[in-house]
């Protein structure tokens, strides 16, 4: 590690090398479970600095961890075998918008909402919106082909990468891709990367495909008494030939949960919310509303409001906003899965969680983007609590079986990390699986690239205790 | 020092758990955003003070972090799992305070600072006419233009040089205990002076008086009051800020007030949180949530008595900056920026990241100076962008420290900075 570190210095400066105590804990985690104490932190700013520690790090095999903020909520950036975290979050200076070829070109610490904001001056959006789209940086969001809810109608990030620079693991720059909209020239390892964990390599400029800015919204609300009924309600929407930007759904333990920790008026005896927000031409969108409103007169009892202005819009997703803050006030620890069921299986989803709830006894609430069948079954506990712990480890491995069964997968948005490597094999197969860790090998031979991510380990199992 | 029980729940282990580590307070973070680390961020010095809880670090390698925090609390307002971070950056100040190995010499000028002058109406008087007769003599000038204040410890000389006009020591002596209102009597609040905004922006309470009065208040002014006991909180001594809290709940229990009004965020915050400082406390718990329970800032109140009407106009285009501690704890936005639209001028401009902090954070801009800088660095070029001739605070802490960046950008000709009680009164402000 002497030399190691002796090299380091040589090469970068030294304001950009983080060892103290302190400064090693605070990179030692993300939003998920479990810390991991890193040697070395080295805020990294430009390509030729990784592309010399990577050579480096195969030289001394030590393992490498690229981090955006940390929030990830599946262990993508955790430095499980130590080594080095390259903190890519100060790397944000780049980002620029090409109006006239629709797409953005970004360095990896950029904050994704950003790009969304620069593109609306032209009158263009950046449509991948994960929840954390504030914080989380690009990088972070490619790497772990992050998702939001606007994935429904526009995707997941995978859809609007159109060309990447990156030091693969043993150090070489590369480019994959381009800036045009069609490309199909060979392999597309843009694809490949985007998504890939940091396994295969380290993203440090992304070329972004823009599309025109809807000129208009609205958002409705329609409550249910029967949860199946939401469901049904969902699949008839979406095969009317009306595509929402956002279709999200509440369970009652979440609409209770929010109820009581902000009142807003929301009929706690309903057993679910579904909140629908249509984008494009105003005309079109008018016309759109009133077919959903006529889809929902044929079920009964379905209660449905249309907001008239902004405000009243916002109000509605603030609900669906103070789910997170709502149910953490019942226990502190949030374990957040993003199973993903095709969706006609959300109404049999439903009946599994709700099988799943009462079987371990664990305190589930469910909500998410039920348009493309992307859920968050939420357990909400204590993590102190190593009992109940155990309980909710077995929990989530019968939610993910539950999703697989039901032809979906482990992750619609959050990533495979440290937490769902376990149940890898039962969606992949053995074959499946194993042509993967073989690209691994040939991109990796010294898996230097984020060890212990995406793949299972001899014998591992989901711990989310410390 | 001892790592059992104790410890933990000194440094408030268990609130640490409400921490999701998600990061939403990462980009509201003044420090994170300047010193670009995660142990600068609100969810690094959580995750520190849990680490040092469970004896993975020495008290040695969280104290930086944590003195380097402003205190602001920007990121309670983004934190989506409400948690207190307040009360675990206090937590952790009380347990560096008690782990650090002080000189003699450092102690006594500790005591000098926070038993002595901060609670003392007496000390805070003297400052201030010391400070008046400072101006008034000519010392000031000759100090300026001969550059020995630059000597001055703490980059003090600095800020000297951005101090108001005082009053003189007569012209305190004259302020008596009740203010009748003009007209009709609506409420009777009572009032809080804070000691430094009482010392340094004497001026600036005269005209909160004036305003609650025309307005339609009876005013009270208990001698016994004292220092709000924020900067000791912040310091970790929080036995010291027990003290004085008690001495001013005991002050305002004496009338019977609606409510409490204070024209100082940081201490209306401190204030507010009279009742959480008791939390468990048999004997004062209930005292002080009923005080805290009144305490009100001075928008709010002139919003809701609605008494006054402006005859005057302010020559200026406006922009505000609100005090972190009115906004992030006291929770109060819309109420000055609803007065400050009553009021006529050139208009009113609203800068970036308004509701970022200044940078002056209590004494922070003093005992880490140059950090501080680099926050009002950015904050100054939010109000240049602007074009703002007048910018407006809340609190006396944040109108020295946008004088000084006033000062720093060389703007002295064409912006200045002034509380907003003191624009109210220039607006000409009378009774409706």
């Amino acid at each position: 590690m002497d030399l190691l570190m002796k090299e380091i210095r040589s090469m970068i400066p030294s304001e950009q090398i983080l060892t103290s105590l302190a400064d090693r804990y605070s990179y030692s985690y993300d939003a998920s479970f479990g810390t991991y104490l890193p040697e070395v932190v080295i805020q990294v700013k430009n390509k030729e600095e990784i592309s010399a520690l990577l050579k480096l790090a195969n030289t001394f095999n030590i393992p490498v961890y690229p981090r955006g903020q940390g929030t990830s909520l599946s262990g993508g950036p955790l430095p499980v075998k130590g080594g080095m975290v390259l903190d890519m979050s100060q790397w944000n200076g780049d980002l620029k918008i090409y109006p006239d070829d629709l797409v953005a070109v970004v360095s990896p610490g950029v904050l994704t909402s950003n790009i969304n904001q620069d593109a609306e001056k032209f009158g263009l959006m950046y449509p991948p919106d994960p929840s954390s789209a504030h914080v989380s940086t690009i990088g972070g969001n490619l790497a772990e082909n992050s998702g939001g809810p606007r994935g429904l109608k526009y995707g997941v990030t995978k859809d609007y990468v159109i060309g990447l620079e990156v030091v693969t693991p043993e150090g070489e720059i590369i480019k994959t891709g381009g800036k045009t909209i069609k490309n199909v020239t060979g392999y597309d390892l843009t694809k490949l990367i985007v998504g890939s964990e940091g396994t295969l390599g380290i993203i440090t400029e992304a070329t972004l495909k823009l599309v025109p800015k809807p000129p208009a919204s609205r958002t409705m609300m329609a409550v249910f008494d029967d949860l199946v009924q939401s469901g049904t309600a969902i699949s008839k929407i979406l095969t009317s030939g009306i595509l929402p930007a956002k279709m999200e759904i509440m369970d009652q333990s979440s609409i209770i949960a929010v109820e009581n920790y902000q009142p807003l008026g929301l009929p706690i005896e309903a057993e679910a919310i579904l909140l629908i927000e249509l984008d494009g031409h105003p005309l079109a969108i008018e016309e759109e509303m009133k077919k959903i409103e006529e889809i929902f007169a044929d079920f009964e009892s379905v209660k449905v409001k249309i907001a008239e202005n902004m405000d009243e819009a916002q109000s509605y997703w603030r609900a669906r906003k103070l789910v997170s803050p709502a149910i953490v006030k019942i226990k502190p620890t949030k374990v957040s899965e993003d199973a993903t069921v095709p969706r006609s299986k959300i109404p049999d989803m439903f009946q599994k969680l709700k099988e799943i709830r009462e079987k371990y006894d664990v305190h589930l609430v469910v909500f998410g983007h039920a348009g493309d069948g992307n859920l968050h079954p939420n357990i909400i506990c204590d993590k102190r609590d190593t009992e109940e712990m155990i309980r909710v480890e077995k929990a989530v491995e019968e939610i993910f079986k539950a999703a697989v069964e039901l032809g979906g997968t482990l992750s619609g948005e959050h990533g495979i990390g440290t937490l769902k490597a376990p149940f890898m094999e039962m969606e992949l197969g053995a074959a499946g699986l194993d042509m993967m860790k073989r690209i691994k090998q040939i991109w990796d031979p010294n898996n230097i690239l984020n060890p212990g991510k995406i793949f299972p380990e001899e014998g591992q199992k989901l711990v989310l205790r410390e | 020092m001892s790592t059992g029980a104790g410890l933990k729940d000194r440094l408030h282990y268990n609130e640490t758990f409400n921490c999701v580590q998600c990061g939403y307070c990462l980009p509201v973070c003044p420090t994170y955003e300047t010193m670009e680390s995660e142990v600068h961020s609100p969810r690094g010095r959580i995750n520190l003070v849990k680490m040092l809880a469970e004896d993975k670090i020495k008290a040695e390698d969280l104290r930086e972090p944590i003195e380097k925090c402003l205190g602001c609390r920007a990121c309670e307002t983004a934190c989506p799992t409400s948690v207190q971070y307040g009360k675990i950056l206090e937590g952790a100040k009380e347990v560096l305070e008690f782990a650090e190995q002080k000189s003699k010499a450092q102690k006594i000028s500790e005591s000098l600072i926070f038993d002595q002058m901060f609670p003392s109406k007496r000390w805070m008087n003297t400052i201030g006419n010391l400070s008046w007769f400072y101006q008034k003599s000519g010392l000031q000038k000759m100090a300026q233009r001969t550059g020995i204040t630059h000597l001055a410890p703490l980059h003090m000389g600095k800020f000297e040089s951005v101090l108001p006009d005082l009053p003189s020591p007569a012209e305190r002596k004259k302020r008596v205990q009740v203010y009748k209102a003009s007209g009709t009597r609506k409420i009777t609040v009572g009032f809080i002076t804070g000691c430094v905004m009482d010392a340094i922006f004497y001026e600036t309470n005269r005209n909160t008086i004036d305003l609650l009065t025309k307005a339609g208040a009876d005013v009270f002014i208990p001698v016994s009051q004292t220092c709000c006991g924020a900067l000791h909180a912040h310091a970790g001594k929080i036995a010291d800020a027990k003290d004085l809290a008690k001495r001013n709940i005991e002050a305002f229990e004496k009338e019977e007030a609606d409510y409490i009004v204070n024209n100082a965020g940081g201490c209306g915050a401190t204030l507010l949180e009279y009742g959480e400082l008791f939390k468990g406390d048999s004997d004062w718990e209930s005292r002080a949530q009923a005080l805290s329970n009144k305490v009100r800032d001075i928008s709010q109140v002139l919003s809701e008595l609605d008494g006054l009407s402006f005859t005057k106009e302010v020559n200026g285009t406006i922009t505000f900056q609100p005090s972190c501690h009115m906004i992030n704890v006291q929770k109060v936005k819309d109420e000055p920026l609803s007065l400050l639209k009553q009021v006529t001028s050139k208009g009113y401009r609203e800068m970036k990241d308004k509701e970022r902090c200044c940078g002056s954070a209590g004494i922070y801009n003093i005992v880490n100076y140059e950090d501080s800088m680099e926050i009002l660095d950015i904050k100054m070029k939010n109000v240049k962008d602007t074009n703002a001739s007048i910018i407006v605070t809340s609190n006396p802490g944040c109108l020295l420290q946008m004088k000084l960046g006033i000062q720093r950008e060389g703007l002295e000709k064409s912006v200045r900075a002034v509380h907003l009680v003191d624009l109210l009164v220039e607006a000409g402000a009378v009774s409706k």
